[in-house]
């Protein structure tokens, strides 16, 4: 009796155990999906509170600019957005997922910035929007805002392929006088503090984002260049194919982890 | 007249040419030149070390202390941990840097600082007294080292000191 009663503890204890193991595995939630982790989990208790606060989480006054500009008719063809697209929550739901992608016309990548852009020199017949400037942020933020939650899926294979390697090549190729890849921060140090920063695994899935450091809502081409800058590396421009090809890999980087945008960092 | 032009235009690609040459040659001059030993020649090293002070001066380990923590100079508290508690938070890529002096001489540090690729070609830790052979530098530092050789020299004589 006495033995059967140890057998059965053990079992018990072991079936314990493995529930146990798979709440381990799943310490962050949504934010990790197998060795995958999102920026979120390598930032403060108190940044996580104010991301998950639409209240406190100072991107989300983009949302709403990109909103208000979503239904404004501009250019000579006078429509606005919404004249194609209608309903943002509806038709925009998903591209923030899956951006860059594959243009045919273009023959390479393009991203969010990108389309808005075609869509307002070409449909609009309205002049581009500059990078980096308060109306592409807000569009492009309200664009993948739509997408909240969604598990990043970017296509890599079939014509994106190419494209996707070289994104990957020059996340991993050493650069400027400090001589450092992407990778030789984001894949061999991720979790690790260099001074009071702690580094990410590098990926991208929710830019635009509200960068402490910045006081303000960033592309990720911006922190790119940051990042090209720290190094001693010469960056590349805004919208470069470079950094739209590595904008790829970035994603893929995160595939799987849920759109944040706007996210918090530091 | 045509005569003439031809041979000033000859001359102009020449002295171009020539003053090309001369701005490489200062570029790769500009850095002390250095002899490299290795663990077969020397069996008291632990890793390849350079010998000889670059400047065949000693260091100041004051100014090296100074070096260190200066964020555009060797900014090494971005990624060790070091004996400099007046400055928060110190990075953690790389080892402590407590007790160095009894891990390493201090030849094997003057390498590790001039070019720590010379004994782990995959390591994330800058060489700071390179400049040449860089992918794509931000035209600010094109040519130049990190630190100068007597920088070099003053960190070395301040590692030394934490033994």
């Amino acid at each position: 009796m006495a033995c059967k009663f140890i057998v059965f503890s053990i079992g018990l204890a072991l079936a314990l155990g493995i529930v146990h193991e798979t709440g381990h595995a799943g310490e962050w939630g949504k934010y990790q999906v197998e060795d995958r982790r999102s920026g979120y989990t390598y930032r403060t208790k108190e940044t996580r509170a104010m991301q998950d606060d639409d209240f406190q989480n100072p991107g989300m006054a983009l949302v709403d600019e990109g909103e208000a500009l979503w239904s404004m008719v501009d250019g000579k063809a006078g429509k606005s957005c919404a004249s194609c697209h209608q309903d943002a929550s509806v038709t925009m739901r998903g591209v923030g997922a899956v951006y860059p992608k594959f243009d045919i016309g273009l023959g390479k990548l393009k991203n969010i910035e990108q389309q808005i852009n075609t869509c307002r020199t070409g449909q609009m017949q309205a002049t581009p929007w500059k990078w980096e400037k308060g109306q592409l942020l807000a569009m492009t933020v309200y664009v993948r805002h739509q997408s909240r939650g969604m598990p990043m899926n970017v296509k890599v294979d079939g014509s994106a392929a190419p494209f996707f390697e070289k994104g990957k090549a020059f996340y991993n190729e050493r650069r400027g006088q400090l001589d450092m890849s992407c990778g030789s921060c984001h894949e061999a140090y991720p979790g690790t503090r260099i001074r009071a920063d702690m580094l990410s695994q590098g990926q991208g899935h929710s830019f635009p984002t509200y960068r402490l450091k910045w006081q303000k809502v960033g592309s990720l081409h911006r922190r790119f260049r940051g990042c090209n800058k720290q190094v001693r590396s010469k960056p590349y421009k805004y919208g470069s194919d470079e950094y739209v090809n590595l904008e790829l890999y970035a994603g893929w980087r995160a595939r799987g982890l849920p759109i944040e945008t706007p996210a918090l960092r530091n | 007249m045509t005569h003439k032009f031809v041979l000033v235009t000859a001359f102009l690609v020449a002295l171009v040419a020539h003053g090309f040459s001369i701005a490489n040659a200062v570029e790769s001059s500009k850095i002390v030149q250095y002899v490299v030993v290795d663990e077969d020649s020397l069996p008291s090293l632990n890793v390849p070390a350079i010998l000889q002070s670059l400047t065949g001066k000693k260091g100041d380990p004051a100014n090296g202390r100074k070096v260190v923590i200066n964020r555009k100079k060797g900014n090494c508290l971005a990624c060790h941990v070091m004996p400099i508690s007046e400055q928060p938070y110190h990075g953690e890529v790389g080892p402590e840097l407590n007790g160095v002096a009894s891990r390493y001489q201090e030849g094997e540090l003057r390498l590790l600082l001039v070019n720590a690729k010379f004994i782990n070609e995959d390591t994330i830790m800058p060489a700071f007294y390179r400049n040449s052979g860089f992918n794509r530098v931000h035209k600010k530092f094109k040519g130049k080292t990190i630190l100068s050789a007597q920088q070099v020299e003053d960190v070395v004589a301040y590692l030394m000191t934490l033994k």
